[in-house]
C-alpha cells in the first residue's frame, strides 16, 4: 500500500541570506498529515529559519516547498491557506481588543465572519472573558495565547507553533498541550519547535533534529528513543565487594565507591542484552543481589549527544 | 482576490485612524487654521491680489495640498512601518493575500484618511475666506489621485525605513521644502525667471498648479501638463512597489 501523500513536502531547500551566512543547506523533509511534528536544535540552527519559508515570510534561495500539494511560491494562496503560525515572539498589536485581533486574523485568510468559531478558540484557549480587553493590559501568557488564538481563527489544517511555551508557565503550559492535544485530535497537524525537551517525548509523534543547517535526523519518537536509547541497569549487591571478579571483566561492569552498587550499561538495540548471563555470572562469582533497577537515557540525552557530535 | 483580506487591512488601519483622532484629523486643521490667521488674515491682508483672487483665498489650495501630501505620506508609511517595527508583519506577510491586496489596503486606508482631512481643511477655509470652485469634479480627481499617489510614495518610505530616523527623513528633509517651494503661498510667475524654471522640476508644482486651476481657473502650467504629471508620479510608485514585493525588499529577507 501507497504510503499517504505528505501534507508538507520540504525538498532540497537552501536559504542563504544577503550577509553570505547559509542559513539553511539542502533541507529535505515530509511531515505526516495528522502528526505532531517537533523540530529539535540550538539556538541559531535554523528552525524559524525553515518555519518562516515554509510559512511565506522569507524567501527561499533554493529547493522546492508544497504545503498539501501545493507550491508555497506558484501557489501560496492555497498553500497559504492552510496554515495558521505562531511564531517565536510575542508579535501583538497593543491598542487593539483580544477579539477585533483575532476576528482580523481571520478576515486576513479570506474567511467570512463567524463569530461561533472564534468565541470557540477563546473559551479553548481561556480568553474568552479577555476578549473586550485591550492586548496591551494582557500579561504575557495571555498575549502568547492570543497569538495561538490568531492562528485558529481561520481553522487550519496545519498549525506551526515555534517555541509556543517559552515563558508560560508550568500550569497554563498544560492546559495549551491540551488544546494541541485536541487540535490533533479534530485532525490537524502540528509542527513545533522547542526548548523543553520532556515537551517534544512527551507530544510529539516524529522528531527531527537540525543543526547547522542541515537535518541530521528524522524518527518516530519510538524508534529515536530505541536506535539511540542506552539503557543502564543498576544492581544492588547484599554484600559490598572489594573489586569485580576478573570473571565478570567481559561485561565492562562499574563499581561505586562504597562497593554496594554495580552498574551495566547495554543496548537495546542489541540481539543480546547479555543481562540473563550476567545475573548467571553474578551468583556462580558468589555475588548476591538484594535489588536491581534500569534507566533508559531521554531525549535530552539523546539530542545532546546528536548536537555535540563533530 | 482576497477581499475579505482587503476589507481586514483597511478596515484596521482605519480604526487606527479613529483611535488616533486627535493627531490625525484635529492637529492638522489647527495648523491649517493657523497658516489662514497668519499667511491669509495679518500678511494677506497688505497683500492686495494674486492673479484676480484675494489672497487668503488663493493659498486654500496650496495648503489643502500640502496638508494632503504630508499626511498621505506620513500615514502610510507609519501604517506598513510600524507592523515591520513591532513584528506583527508575519502574519501580513504568512496570509494568502497578493502584493496589490496588501498595497489596496494599506494605501486606500492611508488615501481615505488624507482625502476626508482635506474636504475638512477646505471646509474650515470656508469659514475664513469666499470659496468657490469652478471644478468639483477636477478637484475631487486632483485631491483623489494626489492622496493616493503619495500614498504609495509613504508605502514605500515605510518599507524602505530601517528606523524612525529614516521615516521622517524624507519628509521633512524633501516633502515638506518641495511643498513649501511648489507654489503653495505664491504664484510661480511671481518668481523671476531663472528661479521660475528651476522651480518646474518640482513635481508638487504641477500639483498644485493642477489643484488650484480646479478652483479658479488660474494656473502655473497647463491641465494637462498637471494631470500628466501627476499620473506620471503614480506610475512610477506603482512600478517601486511592485519591485519591492517581487523581490521581497525589507520585507522577505
Amino acid at each position: 500500500m501507497l504510503a499517504p501523500p505528505p501534507i508538507i513536502s520540504v525538498s532540497n531547500l537552501s536559504k542563504t541570506y544577503g550577509s553570505g551566512f547559509k542559513a539553511l543547506k539542502g533541507i529535505n523533509l515530509d511531515i505526516k498529515r495528522g502528526e505532531i511534528f517537533a523540530l529539535l536544535g540550538p539556538n541559531g540552527a535554523g528552525k524559524t529559519t525553515l518555519i518562516s519559508i515554509i510559512c511565506g515570510i522569507a524567501n527561499l534561495s533554493e529547493g522546492r516547498v508544497t504545503v498539501g500539494g501545493h507550491d508555497i511560491n506558484s501557489d501560496y494562496r492555497a498553500a497559504r491557506s492552510l496554515i495558521g503560525l505562531v511564531p517565536q515572539e510575542l508579535h501583538t498589536d497593543s491598542f487593539e481588543t483580544v477579539w477585533a485581533t483575532v476576528s482580523f486574523s481571520r478576515g486576513l485568510f479570506g474567511k467570512p465572519k463567524n463569530p461561533a468559531h472564534i468565541e470557540k478558540v477563546l473559551k479553548d484557549l481561556s480568553l474568552w472573558d479577555k476578549k473586550d480587553s485591550k492586548i496591551i493590559t494582557l500579561s504575557g501568557g495571555m498575549k502568547r495565547r492570543v497569538m495561538i488564538a490568531k492562528a485558529l481563527s481561520h481553522e487550519p489544517q496545519i498549525l506551526f507553533l515555534d517555541e509556543p511555551t517559552a515563558g508560560v508557565d508550568v500550569e497554563l503550559r498544560k492546559g495549551m498541550w491540551d488544546v494541541v492535544r485536541g487540535l490533533q485530535a479534530s485532525g490537524v497537524t502540528i509542527i513545533l519547535t522547542t526548548h523543553y525537551i520532556q515537551e517534544a517525548e512527551e507530544m510529539a509523534d516524529r522528531i527531527g533534529v537540525i543543526n547547522k543547517g542541515e537535518i541530521i535526523l528524522v524518527e518516530d519518537k519510538a524508534g529515536l528513543m530505541q536506535k539511540l536509547g542506552k539503557k543502564q541497569l543498576t544492581l544492588h549487591l547484599q554484600q559490598k565487594i572489594e573489586a569485580i571478579p576478573p570473571a565478570l571483566a567481559p561485561y565492562k561492569l562499574q563499581l561505586s565507591s562504597d562497593g554496594r552498587l554495580l552498574t551495566y550499561d547495554y543496548d537495546t538495540k542489541g540481539e543480546r542484552t547479555g543481562i540473563t548471563s550476567l545475573l548467571t555470572d553474578l551468583r556462580n562469582a558468589g555475588i548476591h543481589i538484594s535489588d536491581l533497577d534500569t534507566t533508559q537515557s531521554s531525549l535530552e540525552d539523546i539530542f545532546v549527544s546528536l548536537v555535540r557530535a563533530p | 482576490m482576497n477581499y475579505r483580506a482587503i476589507r481586514a487591512i483597511y478596515l484596521f488601519e482605519m480604526a487606527r485612524t479613529w483611535r488616533t483622532l486627535l493627531q490625525s484629523i484635529v492637529s492638522p486643521v489647527v495648523s491649517t487654521s493657523l497658516y489662514f490667521v497668519v499667511f491669509g488674515a495679518a500678511i494677506g491682508s497688505r497683500i492686495t491680489e494674486v492673479e484676480g483672487v484675494s489672497y487668503g483665498t488663493f493659498i486654500v489650495p496650496g495648503l489643502v495640498m500640502l496638508s494632503v501630501l504630508t499626511q498621505s505620506i506620513a500615514n502610510a508609511s507609519f501604517g506598513i512601518y510600524f507592523p515591520k517595527f513591532v513584528g506583527t508583519i508575519y502574519e501580513i506577510l504568512s496570509a494568502p493575500v497578493s502584493y496589490i491586496e496588501i498595497v489596496i489596503g494599506y494605501v486606500g486606508a492611508a488615501a481615505t484618511k488624507s482625502i476626508i482631512l482635506g474636504l475638512i481643511i477646505m471646509a474650515t477655509a470656508a469659514l475664513f475666506v469666499p470659496l468657490h470652485i469652478h471644478h468639483p469634479w477636477w478637484m475631487l480627481t486632483f485631491l483623489v489621485l494626489t492622496a493616493v499617489t503619495f500614498s504609495l510614495f509613504g508605502f514605500i518610505i515605510g518599507i524602505w525605513a530601517d528606523g524612525f530616523e529614516k521615516l521622517q527623513m524624507i519628509p521633512m528633509l524633501i516633502v515638506t521644502p518641495l511643498t513649501f517651494l511648489g507654489g503653495s503661498f505664491y504664484s510661480v510667475n511671481m518668481l523671476p525667471s531663472g528661479w521660475r524654471t528651476i522651480t518646474l522640476l518640482n513635481p508638487v508644482v504641477y500639483l498644485i498648479s493642477g489643484f488650484r486651476w480646479s478652483f479658479y481657473e488660474i494656473a502655473d502650467v497647463s491641465v494637462a501638463l498637471s494631470l500628466g504629471m501627476t499620473l506620471g508620479f503614480l506610475a512610477i510608485c506603482m512600478v517601486l512597489v511592485w519591485w519591492i514585493f517581487r523581490t521581497g525588499y525589507r520585507l522577505k529577507n
